[in-house]
């Protein structure tokens, strides 16, 4: 099947204001009448839920942390870009849109992309009004900083703690709708199933987690702001709660998956310590602006302390291979330079794993009090983790699992091919392409939720009659009678191996042979051991406790069960795709150590039907056309 | 290392609880305080026992989530530290560790050491914003805001809502958190058209909310992850008065 991803067509820079002026809109006073379930209240999640209150829309919001405060997005350090060229630097909305599409590979949609710049000067304006305290300049005018991948300098940020920032922003934005009733929230719910009553999305099953009691809500529109799947590698910078089950749940209910296979790996984490360890801590990319990456250039150095490498004994090696973008190179050529470097025996501390990012080049230009002003909390961070003094001796860096450009399919309105549901921020696959530029997910996020959704879902609803909350249609008593068994099922094994153990293995395979990167032989070898470690998970998995109680062991057996699917929808996604490009490299596709993208043969969203449990699924395509920016190969030399 | 586990257990808010002992084998220095949970959880459940429930989530210091007393602290009393920061080299072979939930009246107990702390999202709602609607906002560069402004701002907005403050304080007082909100609106030119009635109905939240009134003891400040400063108590005290004229 060929997709349609439904994008306006004429000159770009109006497709946007062309496509908001023909949707359909709700009268207000019949937008009361409408309800919508926003699943998730992360940055995509609380931003829509927030404006969609606000127009006048009855709004059900779920997440399953203690409080929308939680999600995983208030973990972003670094920044969010938006084309202000406040620095007059040469920042345009086409700038952005260019980079953002060279940046992704030319595997994003044009439109998308042209979108996502547009409206990005409106977010940093949002969020000013709401309060959030980006850095400003001694005259009172907002700042700004670089990332990796872009050569201008528009990158807004609030200390190490952006995420933060821009979170609580919508968060209180939420909180205000909350108080005024248009937005009504469910915390500690999870959604473990989607309701799809004639092949519409009209509502969800979630568990509430304090009682363990299983609950239907029905809506005129479903959306998913659920985040993102890296946990599937086990050890990643994701909080631990984030899952694949939301997105894999619609899936399993005729939901496309596209692009599994594009996961980002980090450059700069702290490298991992030890066996036991549950996470893997980025430190942000905004670190490359003012650290050095190197290495020795001999063996033999690796083992002594850093400053005791004499200057010329070290390799700058993103400065020598990549001069014109040097430290600031995208991630997914900084990790593969990072891993290439390790690989050839040079990496630094335990077993290897690592590179140096080194600040003191800019300590003796700027001082330490700058560069504490600028990324304090990161060096303390980084502190407690490794009892080291990064502004005595370089921090040790290795890339990690971190931001999943796949998703559930979406065209431009943000439905997916079930009418009805919506998937919004890191859970839909639409703007990166095969590698996210550096500080864009939450640009991406806020646009979805403060400017696109509160647009695009009015033309769908404006064509369906209300539904009143009706949990009535059979199809709802189905979808928590499969959930109860499920849960009956896991707790009942009783089997010999932890839920942990099961997802440690999953994650070792997936980082092994389906990381940073990959062969048709590894990945095929993921295609028989996925299977069979899925079998024994439901013969000799041991989960504790009752459905009926609060219980973590329950809902983390039930996330690694829909890993364990999800993973080999991955793998197969990669065995596909026989060409590398951004975070999916091939190992067989490159030339002298760079990726080497087949445009003739693979330049497409790749977007999975499930065909039931144990089956082969069906890949459809979306042709991508690039119009405005000319495939051409990247290079940041 | 081996360590010796005094644990808090409690089925559900009108369970009778009571503390459990636990031994923790094969602990290094590099463990975070919760990964060595963990282990313990992992001995349990193998052993057919029901694992220690705690909450956490982003285990980098940020999301407040993780929230247990060790040894009488919350957050284990490690300056400017969560939970879920805390290393065990921080703790030595053989040493005995109490392990506790935060305990306030406005947060109930749900399970172990998980506790309800929606009240802190009630005070919020109670005025914890600006009203200002999606779209239609100046530029940002439109309203000029000094830099000394806006890094004050910032670091009354860096409080995570861990509630540590309640946790540490006599009182149970949620001054610190509300203090913080308030300061941070109040500092920014965007804050200020609200701000009176901000204060007013924040404060009354965090009484209907059953929160206790500060009496000076400085201990939320001593228990808060993120350094947040008793200034803002001052503050949103000034801004109370303020607003009754
Ligand atoms: C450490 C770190 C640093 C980062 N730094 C940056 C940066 O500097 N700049 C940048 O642009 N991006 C950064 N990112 C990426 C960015 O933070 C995320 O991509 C983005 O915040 C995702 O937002 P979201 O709203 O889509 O999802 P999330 O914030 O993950 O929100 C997901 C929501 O869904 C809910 N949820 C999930 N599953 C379920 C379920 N089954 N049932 C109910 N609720 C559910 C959760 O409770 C949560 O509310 C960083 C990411 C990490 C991990
Ligand atoms: S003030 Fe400090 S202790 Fe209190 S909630 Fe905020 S971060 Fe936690
Ligand atoms: S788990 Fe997020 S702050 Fe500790």
């Amino acid at each position: 099947m060929i997709l349609d991803g439904k994008c306006p067509t004429g000159p770009i820079e109006k497709t946007w204001d062309k496509h908001r002026f023909d949707l359909k809109l709700v009268n207000p006073a019949n937008k009361r009448k409408y309800s919508i379930i926003m699943v998730g209240t992360g940055l995509a999640g609380g931003a829509a839920a927030a404006s969609l209150g606000e127009l006048g829309y009855n709004v059900m919001a779920f997440c399953y942390q203690d409080s929308p405060r939680r999600a995983h997005s208030i973990a972003a350090q670094g920044g969010i870009n938006a084309a202000k060229n406040y620095p007059n630097d040469g920042d345009s909305i086409y700038r952005l849109f260019y980079d953002t599409i060279k940046g992704g590979d030319f595997r994003a949609r044009e439109a998308d992309v042209w979108r996502l710049a547009q409206v990005s000067n409106n977010i940093i304006d949002q969020c000013v009004a709401q309060g959030v305290p980006f850095a400003r300049d001694y005259a009172g005018y907002l700042d700004n900083r670089s990332f990796g991948g872009a050569q201008v300098s528009r990158t807004f940020f609030a200390r190490g703690q952006t995420g933060q920032q821009l979170l609580l922003g919508a968060y209180s934005a939420l909180s205000r709708q909350i108080k005024l009733g248009t937005v009504k929230m469910y915390n500690r719910r999870e959604m473990l199933d989607l309701v799809v009553v004639d092949g519409v999305a009209k509502g969800i099953t979630c568990r509430n987690l304090v009682t363990g009691e299983l609950e239907s809500y029905a809506a005129d529109a479903v959306c998913l702001a659920t985040g993102g799947y890296v946990n599937v590698f086990y050890l990643s910078t994701n909080a631990m709660g984030c899952s694949v089950t939301a997105n894999w749940k619609a899936h399993k209910k005729g939901a496309f998956f596209a692009n599994p296979c594009y996961t980002q790996i980090h450059p700069t984490c702290i490298p991992q310590a030890g066996d036991y360890q549950s996470k893997l801590t980025l430190m942000s990319e905004s670190l490359r602006n003012d650290g050095r990456c190197w290495v020795p250039k001999k063996k033999e150095d690796c083992g002594k302390h850093p400053n005791e490498v004499a200057e010329e004994d070290r390799d700058y090696y993103l400065e020598r291979k990549y001069p014109s973008f040097g430290n600031l190179a995208p991630r997914d050529i900084a990790s593969r330079a990072a891993k290439e470097q390790c690989d050839d025996g040079r990496g630094v501390g335990p077993g290897g794993r690592g590179v140096y990012l080194d600040f003191s080049t800019s300590i003796k230009r700027v001082g330490a009090d700058t560069i504490k002003e600028r990324y304090g909390n990161l060096f303390e961070m980084y502190e407690k983790i490794t009892d080291e003094d990064a502004y005595k001796r370089p921090m040790r860096m290795y890339p990690a699992p971190h931001y999943s450009m796949g998703g559930l399919w979406v065209d431009y309105n943000l439905m997916s091919n079930i009418p009805g549901l919506f998937v919004l921020g890191e859970a839909n696959f639409s703007v990166h392409g095969a590698n996210r530029l550096g500080a864009s997910a939450l640009m991406q996020g806020l646009a979805d939720g403060y400017f696109v959704i509160p647009n695009t879902i009015a033309g769908y609803l404006a064509t369906v009659k209300p539904t009143n909350g009706q949990t009535d249609n059979p199809e709802f008593k189905k979808s928590v009678e499969d959930v109860q068994s499920a849960q009956k099922k896991l707790l009942g094994i009783n089997g010999k191996k932890t839920v942990s153990e099961f997802m440690r293995e999953l994650g070792g395979l997936m980082w092994e042979n389906c990381g940073m990167a990959r062969s048709k032989e590894s990945l095929e070898t993921n295609l028989k051991k996925i299977p069979a470690l899925r079998e024994e998970f439901w013969k000799n998995v041991k989960v504790t406790g009752t459905g009926t109680e609060f219980n973590q062991d329950l809902e983390n057996a039930g996330r690694t069960a829909d890993f364990l699917e999800f993973a080999e929808l991955m793998c197969r996604d990669a065995l596909h795709r026989n060409e590398s490009c951004g975070g999916h490299f091939r190992v067989e596709y490159q030339d002298e150590g760079e990726a080497q993208r087949d445009d003739a043969n693979y330049c497409y969203v790749g977007a999975w039907e499930f065909k039931g449990d144990n089956k082969e699924p069906e890949l459809h395509k979306e042709p991508l056309k690039f119009e405005n920016v000319h495939l051409a190969v990247r290079s940041y030399k | 290392m081996t360590l010796n586990l005094i644990v808090w257990r409690q089925k559900g808010p009108n369970a009778p609880g009571k503390f459990e002992t636990y031994t923790a084998k094969g602990i290094t220095e590099h463990h975070s305080f919760l990964e060595m949970l963990d282990v313990v959880n992992e001995d349990l459940i193998k052993s057919g026992k029901e694992p220690i429930q705690f909450d956490h989530d982003c285990r980098e210091g940020i999301c407040g989530m993780c929230s247990q007393v060790i040894n009488g602290m919350p957050h284990g009393g490690q300056e400017r530290t969560t939970v879920c920061q805390l290393h065990m080299r921080k703790f030595k072979d053989g040493d005995t560790i109490y392990i506790e939930p935060w305990r306030a009246t406005a947060f109930p107990l749900v399970r172990d050491l998980v506790v309800d702390r929606e009240a802190l999202d009630k005070i919020v709602q109670a005025g914890g914003y600006t009203s200002c609607h999606t779209g239609g906002v100046a530029d940002g560069n439109a309203i000029l805001i000094p830099k000394p402004a806006a890094d004050e701002a910032m670091d009354a907005a860096e409080c995570i809502g861990c509630g540590a403050c309640v946790a540490g304080c006599p009182n149970s007082a949620a001054m610190l958190f509300t203090g913080a909100k308030v300061s941070q609106l109040a500092i920014l030119p965007q804050g200020k058209a609200e701000a009176a009635e901000r204060v007013t109905n924040m404060v009354n939240a965090m009484k209907d909310c059953g929160f206790g009134n500060c009496t000076n003891h400085y201990e939320c400040q001593a228990a808060c992850p993120k350094g947040i400063n008793v200034k803002f108590i001052a503050r949103m005290n000034r801004e109370y008065l303020k607003s009754l004229f």
